[in-house]
This record gives structure tokens, C-alpha cells and sequence, in this order.
């Protein structure tokens, strides 16, 4: 084991060689995490609740690496966190909602299953703007999370508990979700690896919707290494979710040990670009040049106008999707002297401003009249999106571009609902298209972490792991 | 250009309330988005494009959960129960 380090500072597949060697115990690897979560959450926010030691759970996966030894799970007894959500039999599941502060998943989420049946442990879950709208963590309705590389800015969003979590070293790893850059943007600031898989990857079912046609789970963690022990933990096809895609319906491409990097060059025009974050991106691309990769440069002029076409597809989905919290069958139901009074001061009470405004907008380019200008213009936008990204991996293995325009930046900065919007300009096209992106911590000297963004064709995702590990490999040579 | 009156209209029909000290900042975020979104009307885009190739993605109508396994832990979160059932205001009257 390496030395001077806390056992909750391991990575996943650190932890899983020392639990074989038996340089340390499963117990005491779950208690290195609880107690470094209990002692600084208080400052961080990033768990909503922390969860008691499962000790038949501990205990199995101490007997199953005894029996199993190398054979066992590679996530056997590895304790993570897990956003709010994603529902866990028992617990409640909020979203970081008042809607649903006291609800209680019924049934396990299918990644959690599949989780359970590796060993794996949780710890709790995490916060997250509610119902997965926002960029901050700002718009979680219990309070902000706040970045471990400098409390006074935000942790990104929408998963800002999960990945401030893994970046404080409060659990080995973290699952989120990802709907315009959810898993990414967060990952991106507090300086840690974040993949959002292909989407059709994992399953969705027992985890809260927001928008249907883009949101994907996938894993927030300390290596590449780890990010893929992750997702091919949770990946596959289910039954309970026909999104899911069944193997060798895309052809899996390969990763090459010497990558074509494809780089949209007119997009690193994008006006709210910060300067030291371009320049940080071009010094990774050149080292990855000097590394053995090329640089291809390649065009996507549907880019700039496909953030339009995101939010709108996003307003209209979330709208569809929370007309189901009614308060009739389950969360926060407020009695008035109708029906309709029930419905609308359960939704008021329930809903933060930012969701209300999502609603109200996706109630509004869905509505006669408008459907054709906004909906399906940018359903429109969105294919030919798809098209030219096609087009660009005929000649690239991964496009690279910055995961965010900026670093993270301070808490109540940006209180203007568009401004936080144009922050996804980078991250939402993976979404659109359902390309598989990773984002990996930029090599730095000191200061604010940012990542460097990859995306990979269908079922890509090996070159994404080559491609972050590739960067890693850069600050380790430094 | 969005006004009070329409925001106002659609939250009637999403069965959301604005308040009045809302409606003011709501309606002028309202505008400054639209007018974000709306710069795609002005792309000239080829229609969405071909439908891709569909197949059946229904699961076989099989392997039914033990009747009731699910019925306690769901009736827990209702607001309002009689028994297993879910109480709800009566909403047809026969006066």
C-alpha cells in the first residue's frame, strides 16, 4: 500500500489489491471513508445523508474475498457514494427535492442491484441541484456543496456531492448522473474523472427522470482505471428499461494505442472561453502530440447553435416528465379546497424556482403554436448534429475540447439563469448526439482544477479510457 | 416578447402558481431565454431525417411479481390511506 496515505484516499483498484493482500480489512476501509465523510461534511455539503455501517453487507464481502480471493468482484467491499437520485430500497431519495424529501425508493435502481451483487457498499448519498436542473449544485433545495479546492466556489453540477465527494477522498468513488454534462461539469471542477456512457449504456431504471432522451448514470472517479471498473460494473442491457441498448447494437470501435485527436477549432472561439483554461487545453494537446498522438482538425458548425437546441428539447422533456408529481400518490401533497387547489399548491410548495422555470418553459415550446418554431426545429438541429459528428470521426478517434468554459467559480456569482445555461456549451453535445465523453483533470501546477473533454464514437467508451488515461499519464511524467 | 399575463397562463397550465413578487423577474428571465432559444429559428436545417431502424424493445409479458410484494412499501408513501387503498377527494358530486 502506498505509503502516508489514509486507506479513503486509495482508488478502486488500490483498495481492491490491499483487501486481497489483507494489508487492511474491508471494515477498516469502510471506516476510513465514513470518518473522513462525518468529518468533513460539515464543511463540504456534498453527502444529504450519511448512511450507518450495512454490517452483514461489510461482512459478506469480507467473507468473499477470503473464499474468492483474486476471483471476487473487483468492487467487493468498496465503499461508494451515490447521488440522491438514484433510488436505494429503503432510503429516501430526494433529488434534493422538497417534492420528495421524504420518500423512499420502493425498489433498488438496477445499477444499485448490480452494485449489490459486486460487494459493493454505500455510504450515503449526495446532493445535487434538484431533479438534476442546474450546473451548481446551487438549485439543491437543503443547501449548497461546495468545492474541497476552495469551499468558497461551487463544486460544478448537476452531481456537485458525488464528485466533491471523491475529490475530498469522502468515498473511493461515486456514481451521478449525466443530462447536459451532469457527471462531466462537476468532475471537471473539482478535479476528478467523469464519464457519461454512450447512451443506451446503463440502465435507467430506479433513477429519477429529467430529461428522458439524454440522461445517462455513469461514474465519477479518481483514474480512468477506476471510471471503467465502474462502468462495466453498472453497464448492460435490462428488461426494465428499453432504452437500454443490447450488445452489438453498435459495433464497438477500438482504441488505438496512438490516438487521432480531432479538435473543433472554431468552437475554442466561444466567447465565455477563459483564457488560462485555452491555454491549459492547447499545453495538454501539445504534450499529447510530443506523447505520440496526432491532432486532426475537424468541424461541427452544428455546435454553437445545438445549446439552443438542448435546453429547448431539455425544457420540454422536464416539463413531460415532473407532471408526475402531483401530490396525490407519494411526496409533498398540500391540501386546498379542490383537486386543482391540491395539484397546484403541492407542485408550488414542492418545486424550486429553477425547476418551476423549466416547467413553465417546456410547457411553453410545447404548446400550439409554438411546437414547430422551438421543439421540432431543434429536434432538427440535433440530427444534423449527429451527422456531422459522423462525419468528424471518419477522420478522429476522440474529439477534444475544454469539459467547461471556465473553472469553478464562486458561490451566488452567476444568479442569472442563462448565463449558468452557456457553461454547457461543450458538454451537451454528447447528449444531443448520445456519444459516449469523459472529462479528465488537465495537468496543472497548483490553482483551480479543469478538465480536458473526450468524446467517442457509439460504444466508444475503451478510447475514452485511453484517452484520459493518456492525459493522466502526462501529470504523472511531469 | 413574453408578458406577465402569458406566464402567468402557462403556469395555470403546468399547475404551478408564480406569485405576483415573482412574476416580474420570471417574466424578463422568460424573454432573455426565449430569445436565447430562438436564434435556431433563424437556421435553415434539413428536416429531422430518416427514422432509424426500429425493432421491439418491450420485455416478454412474463415473470409477474408475487402478488402484494410491493403493496405495503408503496401504500407507506401515500399521503392519505384506507387500508391498501389510496384516499383521494371525491371529484364527481351528485349535487
Amino acid at each position: 500500500m502506498p505509503q502516508g496515505r489514509g486507506l479513503n484516499e486509495l482508488t478502486i483498484a488500490e483498495a481492491a489489491r490491499g483487501l486481497r493482500a489483507k494489508a487492511f480489512t474491508v471494515r477498516a476501509l469502510w471506516d476510513a471513508c465514513a470518518a473522513a465523510a462525518r468529518e468533513r461534511n460539515g464543511e463540504l455539503h456534498a453527502y444529504l445523508e450519511l448512511f450507518d455501517a450495512d454490517d452483514a453487507a461489510i461482512a459478506a464481502a469480507e467473507r468473499r474475498i477470503d473464499t474468492e480471493g483474486d476471483a471476487a468482484p473487483l468492487l467487493c467491499g468498496i465503499p461508494l457514494a451515490v447521488k440522491d437520485n438514484i433510488l436505494i430500497e429503503g432510503r429516501v431519495a430526494s433529488a434534493a427535492s422538497k417534492m420528495l424529501e421524504h420518500y423512499r425508493a420502493t425498489y433498488d435502481a438496477t445499477v444499485i442491484e448490480k452494485l449489490r451483487e459486486q460487494g459493493a457498499l454505500f455510504l450515503g448519498r449526495t446532493n445535487m441541484d434538484e431533479f438534476a436542473l442546474g450546473g451548481s449544485t446551487e438549485n439543491s433545495a437543503f443547501g449548497v456543496t461546495k468545492n474541497p479546492h476552495d469551499p468558497s466556489r461551487v463544486a460544478g453540477g448537476t452531481s456537485g456531492g458525488s464528485a466533491a465527494a471523491v475529490a475530498a477522498h469522502l468515498a473511493i468513488a461515486a456514481l451521478g448522473t449525466d443530462t447536459g454534462g451532469s457527471v462531466r461539469n462537476p468532475a471537471s471542477h473539482c478535479g476528478v474523472v467523469g464519464l457519461k456512457p454512450t447512451y443506451g449504456a446503463v440502465s435507467r431504471a430506479g433513477v429519477i427522470a429529467a430529461a428522458s432522451s439524454f440522461d445517462q448514470v455513469g461514474p465519477l472517479a479518481k483514474t480512468a482505471e477506476d471510471a471503467r471498473i465502474l462502468f462495466d460494473a453498472i453497464r448492460g442491457a435490462d428488461p426494465l428499461d428499453s432504452t437500454t441498448a443490447p450488445d452489438g447494437l453498435y459495433a464497438a470501435p477500438a482504441a488505438p494505442e496512438r490516438l487521432r485527436i480531432g479538435v473543433p477549432r472554431a468552437l475554442l472561439a466561444h466567447a465565455g472561453l477563459d483564457a488560462g483554461v485555452k491555454a491549459r487545453f492547447e499545453e495538454t494537446l501539445e504534450r499529447l502530440t510530443a506523447a505520440g498522438h496526432t491532432l486532426v482538425d475537424v468541424e461541427i458548425p452544428s455546435a454553437a447553435p445545438s445549446l439552443a437546441a438542448y435546453y429547448i428539447i431539455n425544457f420540454a422533456e422536464v416539463s413531460t416528465n415532473l407532471a408526475r408529481y402531483d401530490g396525490i400518490r407519494y411526496g409533498l401533497a398540500a391540501r386546498g379546497d379542490t383537486l386543482l387547489a391540491d395539484y397546484v399548491r403541492s407542485r408550488t410548495e414542492g418545486f424550486g424556482p429553477e425547476t418551476r422555470r423549466r416547467i413553465l418553459l417546456g410547457t411553453f415550446v410545447l404548446s400550439a403554436g409554438y411546437i414547430d418554431a422551438y421543439y421540432k426545429k431543434a429536434n432538427a438541429a440535433r440530427a444534423a448534429l449527429r451527422r456531422e459528428f459522423a462525419t468528424a470521426f471518419e477522420e478522429a478517434d476522440v474529439i477534444a475540447t475544454p469539459t467547461m468554459p471556465t473553472t469553478a467559480f464562486r458561490i451566488g456569482e452567476k444568479s442569472d439563469p442563462l448565463a449558468l445555461y452557456l457553461e454547457d456549451a461543450y458538454t451537451v453535445l454528447a447528449n444531443l448526439t448520445g456519444l459516449p465523453a469523459i472529462s479528465a483533470p488537465m495537468p496543472a501546477a497548483g490553482g483551480l482544477p479543469a478538465g480536458i473533454h473526450f468524446t467517442a464514437p457509439h460504444a466508444g467508451e475503451a478510447r475514452l479510457f485511453a484517452a484520459a488515461a493518456a492525459v493522466h499519464n502526462l501529470a504523472a511524467a511531469a | 416578447m413574453a408578458t406577465a399575463e402569458e406566464v402567468k397562463k402557462l403556469a395555470a397550465l403546468a399547475r404551478i402558481e408564480v406569485g405576483e413578487d415573482e412574476l416580474a423577474a420570471f417574466t424578463k428571465e422568460f424573454d432573455a431565454i426565449l430569445a436565447y432559444v430562438g436564434q435556431l429559428e433563424a437556421l435553415e436545417l434539413p428536416e429531422a431525417g430518416e427514422t432509424p431502424p426500429l425493432r421491439n424493445v418491450m420485455r416478454q409479458d412474463a415473470d409477474p411479481y408475487e402478488a402484494g410484494a410491493y403493496t405495503e412499501r408503496i401504500a407507506a408513501q401515500f399521503p392519505a390511506r384506507e387500508g391498501d387503498a389510496l384516499l383521494v377527494k371525491k371529484v364527481i358530486s351528485h349535487e
